[in-house]
């Protein structure tokens, strides 16, 4: 399968930021023409060892082997020329300018008297996405390209690097798996030309598809690595957390309750039309679709982010005003956003003041905040959700991800709310808190509250829903119960090839 | 089948048509002010009223130049009124003390007299990570300042300054004034600059997306060095083309320049957070204000209204951009929506 010399040998590479230890010990070996997946969960390492080799972070210690050659890589620069592409998690394009000029910036090919050869330069842009087989514009400006366009330019700009070596930080993270397919197909094309790709990703059964060996790292240690063949599901699990977890998805047993939610044609021009669907208080009801159907917007316009052109929302009886979110919280509705570093927290500010910012009338006398009640809220729902913190007053952005969220849920729990609308609830999230989220997903539908959740994780979206809404490209296309819910007819349904709707 | 993610919008037509749609507009709106002003008054289409809407705006379209690639780098001068003013003044001075002095090295002289206030700024803006906007308005008073201390009450008068210097702020070249022929090429140049080489269109990535940049092996801070360099030194030579168009100096020359300056390159369509925008729109900005100002002098509008004039258009100019962003915005939701429903 691969040749003997490793193209890319990291080597006991360690890195601290002040008293903390990032990477204590990272190791790993690329061959060519293979795909290995870098696994951990949020805080073993990942990260700061991908951003070594981008050439962000410098190394304390260890070796960094390129061919056989020891190397320092010392900027994005020297990464580049280095022959190492890395494709973030967050894509880092330039709005204001072209797709062609996003992907060959700093590197334009340039005609005589070192201008910018712009004809030559659209046509290799033009043949980038020919060999990917996709269908963007190569003079468009990249404002306004949907997540999944927006990671296809940046697939496009790591290939037309030439790089012998990509690495992909949870490129799939935002795709759908229509999406991820297009990305497998990518990578296979890759190997045969005998790249190497390192690939980061919390989605488990993308990696048992997709790569040949995996390295799995703990707490910024190296733990080990193996051939696909050679390691389980529940081994990598294991190796991950150092502990099993008997089931990753908990299903709860609730009594289906009061309507609390009806929607009725809701219609927002040029985004979703004609949203027809209820919830009910004990039950979970899952939007699945792909990114880009709708799913976040029809949310939003629920929630009165947005405004909306048509369509009424009943909740608990109540025509629910629209354009609103003061008004739907008023009357009993939470939202988790999907980008908890934007929308659900402000990261600056403490944990126990995150907490208390959607409580904060309550928390007042003659509009002054009454000392103490912050942090009392705050200790009350942090124990209650198993919050791992320092102390209250540290920034919320000094938690991992998956506690993040845990103090955004809080956020909205604390105000007791009879509707949680929460969009994409684990994204980003380690496997071992992943479950605890879930796990209190179905503790809170136990207790009464309806649940609208946005997910593309399918697992995710069969495991924890009682019933699964398909939107496909705004429109609501098919519903199904747990019962009759499979993997195969929402991606159907996902994707328009059947429409189920009663 | 399902890859409707990856169908190809029509929207970069949209959005160079919105494009094109600024720069045509304002020549519109020029052309429009200048009709009215001719139904008003007759003698505003005169060989010399031309040639002083032509050469007027020249001294603020050589500061906009510089001024355009501050902000497309996200950050912004407020020095260059003060830099104007100084640099005017050692220009005048140098020939007080040097009556025969080259007209050559006087430019060179206010030249090099911005670069190295412009130097300060991008020292203290780029390495240094002090916010432009903090940087430059302190630079504008201690420039001012300086200034000051120099003038100490002794105006440069147009008795002091020779003849063939003089003629440089007054004279035409086939009809064209000189100081317009001089801002026309700095547009030119750099407008061909700014579409031709890498570096300047690192300038775009730097204001469209810092971190972008970064990653991309963009050398942010050099960058942004140098567009302070350029704008200091642009306003250093536009001292020295002040002092020959006006031959009086005093400690106030050039004072709330910078205002009019960054009104014209936000009337011309340059983005004031950066990253996008063309120097030729600021040049065409800074023309349709004087216009406007002139217009109203020529129709016997109080001058009062100059600035509320140009204060209403600054505004209008900023909602235009953000109406067509939100416009566009829509365009492309609508575009990929119907696209996939039409199959």
């Amino acid at each position: 399968m691969h040749s003997h010399e490793a193209v890319l040998k990291v080597e006991h590479v360690s890195k601290s930021f002040g008293p903390v230890q990032a990477l204590i010990d990272g190791c790993v070996e690329l061959f060519p023409g293979e795909a290995h997946a870098l696994l951990g969960e949020n805080g073993a390492g990942k990260s700061t060892l991908v951003k070594i080799l981008a050439g962000i972070y410098d190394v304390d210690a260890g070796e960094i082997i390129l061919n056989g050659v020891p190397v320092e890589i010392s900027s994005p620069l020297a990464a580049r020329a280095a022959g190492i592409a890395v494709i973030y998690q967050e894509p880092t394009l330039f709005p204001d300018l072209s797709v062609a000029e996003n992907i060959f910036m700093g590197r334009q090919p340039l005609s005589a008297g070192r201008r910018i050869d712009k004809a030559e330069m659209i046509r290799r842009t033009r043949s980038v996405f020919e060999r990917l087989g996709v269908d963007i514009s190569a003079t468009r400006k990249a404002r306004g390209l949907s997540v999944a366009d927006q990671q296809i330019v940046e697939i496009a700009k790591a290939i037309s690097f030439d790089s012998k070596i990509i690495i992909m930080d949870e490129p799939t993270a935002a795709l759908t798996d229509v999406e991820v397919a297009r990305l497998f197909e990518v990578v296979k094309t890759l190997r045969s030309e005998g790249s190497a790709i390192m690939f980061i990703s919390h989605r488990l059964e993308e990696v048992f598809a997709m790569c040949q060996r995996v390295t799995i790292m703990r707490d910024g240690n190296f733990v080990r690595t193996s051939t696909i063949e050679e390691i389980s599901l529940d081994e990598i699990i294991f190796s991950m957390v150092g502990r099993d977890i008997v089931s990753v998805y908990s299903r709860h047993n609730s009594e289906l309750g009061d309507l609390i939610l009806d929607v009725k044609g809701l219609t927002r021009a040029g985004v979703f039309k004609d949203i027809n669907f209820q919830v009910h208080s004990g039950e979970i009801v899952a939007l699945a679709g792909l990114v880009g159907a709708g799913r976040t917007e029809v949310a939003r316009g629920i929630f009165g982010i947005d405004p909306i052109d048509g369509g009424v929302v009943t909740f608990k009886g109540k025509k629910l005003k629209s354009g609103s979110p003061l008004a739907a919280m008023s009357a009993g509705i939470g939202f988790v956003p999907e980008d908890r570093r934007q929308q659900g927290l402000v990261m600056d500010m403490a944990i126990d003041r995150n907490v208390a910012l959607a409580s904060i009338h309550d928390l007042t006398r003659l509009g002054l905040i009454k000392s103490g009640s912050e942090k009392s809220l705050a200790t009350r729902w942090a124990s209650q959700l198993q919050v791992k913190f320092g102390r209250f007053s540290n920034p919320v952005k000094t938690l991992s991800g998956g506690n993040q969220q845990k103090v955004v849920l809080a956020k909205w729990l604390a105000r007791t709310p009879s509707l949680l609308i929460i969009d994409e609830p684990t994204r980003g999230i380690d496997i071992g808190t992943k479950s605890e989220v879930h796990k209190l997903l179905s503790e809170l539908v136990s207790n009464g509250i309806g649940i609208l959740m946005i997910s593309s994780e399918m697992p995710e979206v069969l495991g924890v829903a009682d019933r699964i809404l398909v939107i496909h490209e705004g429109r609501l296309s098919a519903e199904f119960s747990r019962a009759e819910a499979t993997e195969a007819l929402i991606m159907r349904a996902a994707t328009g090839q059947e429409s189920v709707v009663a | 089948m399902g890859a409707s993610i990856f169908k190809k919008t029509k929207s970069s037509s949209f959005l160079l048509k919105a494009f094109q749609l600024r720069e045509m507009g304002i020549v519109i709106a020029i052309v429009l002010v200048f009709g009215l002003a001719l139904i008003k008054n007759s003698s505003f289409a005169s060989t010399a009223s031309i040639q002083q809407l032509l050469s007027g705006p020249s001294v603020v379209i050589l500061l906009a130049v510089g001024e355009t690639l501050v902000i497309i780098t996200k950050n912004v001068d407020l020095s260059i009124g003060s830099v104007l003013g100084l640099s005017a003044y050692v220009v005048g001075d140098l020939f007080v003390h040097h009556q025969g002095m080259p007209i050559w090295i006087a430019l060179l002289a206010g030249t090099l007299v911005g670069l190295l206030c412009g130097l300060i700024n991008g020292l203290i803006v780029a390495y240094a990570r002090v916010p432009a906007l903090v940087v430059t308005l302190g630079m504008l008073y201690i420039i001012r300042g300086v200034d000051a201390l120099l003038v100490n009450g002794r105006q440069i008068v147009p008795s002091s300054i020779p003849n063939s210097f003089i003629n440089l702020g007054s004279n035409s070249i086939l009809g064209i004034p000189i100081l317009t022929l001089i801002a026309g090429a700095a547009v030119l140049i750099f407008t061909y600059i700014m579409r031709t080489f890498r570096p300047a269109r690192d300038f775009y990535a730097i204001g469209s997306n810092t971190e972008a940049a970064v990653l991309a092996g963009v050398r942010v801070q050099r960058r942004v060095f140098t567009a302070f360099l350029i704008s200091g030194a642009l306003a250093g030579l536009g001292g020295a083309l002040w002092l020959a168009e006006f031959a009086t100096v005093g400690s106030t020359a050039g004072s709330g320049y910078e205002l009019n300056v960054v009104a014209a390159v936000v009337v011309g369509g340059v983005a004031i957070f950066g990253g996008s925008g063309t120097v030729l729109g600021a040049a065409f900005g800074a023309l349709l204000l004087n216009t406007i100002d002139q217009a109203l002098v020529a129709s016997r509008v109080s001058s009062f209204w100059n600035q509320a004039v140009a204060g209403a258009l600054l505004l209008v100019a900023i909602a235009f951009d953000r109406y067509v962003a939100l416009k566009t915005e829509l365009a492309l939701r609508v575009d990929r929506f119907s696209s996939s429903e039409a199959k």
